[in-house]
């Protein structure tokens, strides 16, 4: 095990830990870099959903992990975003500024979405996020002269500076140069004072409050940022699916990107993005997995979504820290190698909290 | 004036199955601080149930609605003592989790064994109707109102006089104090899930042969919820009012308001009270403590 002696204030401020870390994450900015030279078009794709997706994740992150507030509505967001931005491209405004159109909205609304959660605390603020859930699944389906009801809306090609890239390597780009910019946004926020309120806030609203953190700002705070995130992933996402329906933005994916945070790990990025790789990676996992069961079994409708309720159960049950939690638990072992202890994650014993 | 009575009859017949609901989520949420998100999920599992009874089994209407109860009840029960009891002191969020991926799991399964074609529920006052006053009333909606009446008033009397229902009051007021009383706290806590998913069977096998039994019959489970929240959560005779006026709510303005309003008025009634009046008609939102 290591521990890091800072001898001055700008390791406290480095992004990276230590020089093994900066060697790794060099490593991996390598291969992401290098990655359209060597990976066909279908991965690329599939890779390029994994950041829109690591977006999202990192931005419920942010509410769900850090400031403590379950959101079960952010399909909501990543659909405003997605049609506001392709509404905004066909009306013929540039990329950039579409997207930063996306990303506006979806952060007021967010906002106006957290100030409910300011006089609610826990359950009722699920409740409330996902009653906004359908009636923003209602208004895609009724605005019918704006976003084409049912029968969905076509989204127009990514275009930037008169360069169009549809698939693979500039798609690829934009969204990886978008998912390290959410990274460095939320590392930073994190550290500031903003971030630690939203810490404080999560671990005793009381005692948050008694030292001076003001609920309301940071609840909405954390909300209209989550929700900007999301909705700034949403336009990417509208891209990736490239025909927008309203039966995507569902209660039922608003609860996929929820296991996302929850199966990833709660209260880490780490966990917001290997989130994202599982989550990205699963239909895949399910349609190998259908190869080599029985057809009684793989053929059956609801399997799907029965797979994402259990892995949800088994996580709460036996690893609340997620793979996140789970990877640092190894990394431990075989940092100490002899001299692990059982004891050293286990949790302190507890009892009901009340809320009342 | 006869069309809005109509509305009226039929709202007071669903909000009474959104009562039932509110109920199931209150009995727990006041026992145990849990908010279970599956409510919805055990009421389709009561009536896919009771329809295997009759179907299958070919068991009487009255004999396949009490096993159901039963089973619905001891499922119930188990759930509590194998899953629900490891997330106790757990922060609350991963009860809510945990609810909606047993919800999952309950729908998957229950696609699984039942397929996805709708199942006709045969009920032997199916398809009786009476007129009063020009004001068409089915069979099928009288017996979930008095099937609701009677529901609650054996709970109320359970809860009132037997020795148990005053330790379960007991329980969920203070546990330690409960518990020191020697009240068994982890017991009751089982047999109240175990009431609150007979509750959902009852409300179940009493909305069936009304809408038909297939899976989609958990999304009134989050319906349910406006009523919870509409009627102050934590209130047992608010969720009871909470849900009747959802009821009412949803077949008006399905009526009189722009078209698909009816699947989404109980949703904006539940953003407006927690907007307007949080602790909803009956409730008293407390100050957390630390």
């Amino acid at each position: 095990m290591r521990f890091p002696y800072k001898t001055d204030y700008g390791q406290d401020l480095d992004l990276f830990k230590s020089s093994s870390d900066r060697f790794w994450y060099g490593l991996l900015a390598l291969v992401l870099l290098s990655m359209p030279l060597w990976v066909d078009t279908f991965w690329l794709g599939e890779v390029s959903y994994v950041f829109i997706l690591g977006i999202v994740g990192i931005g419920l992150m942010i509410l769900t992990g850090y400031a403590g507030q379950v959101s079960i509505g952010h399909a909501a967001f990543l659909g405003i975003g997605a049609y506001t931005h392709a509404i905004l491209l066909s009306m013929g405004t540039p990329f950039v500024v579409s997207l930063v159109g996306a990303t506006a909205l979806s952060t007021l609304i967010g906002a106006g979405v957290g100030f409910p959660a300011l006089r609610v605390a826990g359950i009722y603020l699920a409740m409330a996020t996902f009653a906004f859930n359908f009636l923003v699944e209602f208004v895609f389906v009724r605005w019918e002269s704006m976003t084409g009801g049912f029968s969905g809306f076509a989204v127009a090609s990514p275009e930037f500076l008169g360069v169009s890239f549809t698939s693979g390597g500039g798609f690829y780009y934009i969204c990886l140069l978008s998912i390290v910019l959410a990274i460095l946004l939320t590392l930073n926020l994190l550290r500031s004072p903003t971030g630690r309120a939203l810490i404080a806030l999560r671990d005793s609203e009381t005692a948050a409050q008694a030292l001076g953190v003001r609920l309301a700002r940071y609840k909405t705070t954390a909300f209209a940022i989550s929700a900007g995130l999301t909705g700034f992933a949403g336009a990417l996402f509208a891209h990736r699916i490239g025909y927008l329906a309203p039966d995507i933005f569902t209660i039922m994916f608003s609860i996929q990107l929820l296991l996302m945070v929850v199966v990833g790990g709660m209260g880490s990025i780490h966990g917001a993005i290997f989130g994202a790789i599982f989550v990205g990676a699963l239909p895949q996992l399910i349609a190998i997995m259908r190869d080599y069961l029985p057809d009684s079994v793989a053929r059956q409708p609801g399997i799907e979504p029965g797979i994402f309720g259990l892995l949800l159960v088994l996580t709460i049950l036996f690893e609340p820290r997620g793979i996140y939690g789970r990877w640092l638990k190894i990394k431990h072992y075989f940092s100490v190698f002899p001299m692990h202890k059982k004891a050293a994650f286990s949790r302190q014993k507890s009892y009901t909290k009340s809320e009342r | 004036m006869t069309e809005l009575s109509q509305l009226i009859v039929y709202g007071l017949a669903t909000g009474c199955i959104y009562s039932l609901i509110a109920l199931g989520f209150v009995l727990i949420y006041k026992a145990t601080e849990m908010v279970n998100f599956a409510q919805g999920d055990l009421l389709m599992l009561g009536a896919f149930v009771a329809v295997t009874f009759i179907l299958t089994l070919g068991l009487s209407y009255w004999l396949a609605f009490i096993l159901a109860v039963i089973v619905m009840a001891a499922f119930s029960y188990g759930l509590d003592a194998v899953v629900l009891r490891r997330v106790i002191g757990q922060p609350q969020f991963s009860v809510v989790m945990l609810t909606i991926g047993l919800g999952f799991i309950f729908r998957a399964g229950a696609t699984m064994i039942w397929g996805t074609e709708p199942y006709n529920f045969p009920a032997p006052f199916s398809s009786g109707v009476s007129v009063v006053g020009g004001v068409v009333i089915s069979h099928v909606a009288i017996s979930i109102v008095v099937g609701t009446v009677v529901l609650c008033s054996i709970l109320w009397a359970f809860f009132r006089f037997s020795k148990l229902g005053v330790a379960m009051q007991a329980a969920s007021q203070n546990q330690l104090a409960a518990y020191y009383m020697g009240v068994p706290v982890k017991r009751i806590f089982s047999l109240i899930w175990a009431i609150s998913g007979g509750v959902a069977a009852v409300a179940g096998i009493l909305i069936a042969p009304l809408t038909l039994v297939d899976n989609t019959m958990s999304m009134l489970g989050l319906k349910a919820f406006a009523a919870a929240v509409l009627g102050g959560f934590g209130s047992i005779p608010g969720a009871l009012v909470g849900g009747i006026l959802i009821g009412m709510i949803e077949q008006v303005s399905g009526a009189y308001f722009i078209d698909g309003s009816k699947d989404i008025a109980a949703y904006a009634t539940l953003l407006l009270v927690l907007l307007l009046r949080p602790q909803g008609l009956f409730g008293a939102v407390g100050r957390k403590k630390v």
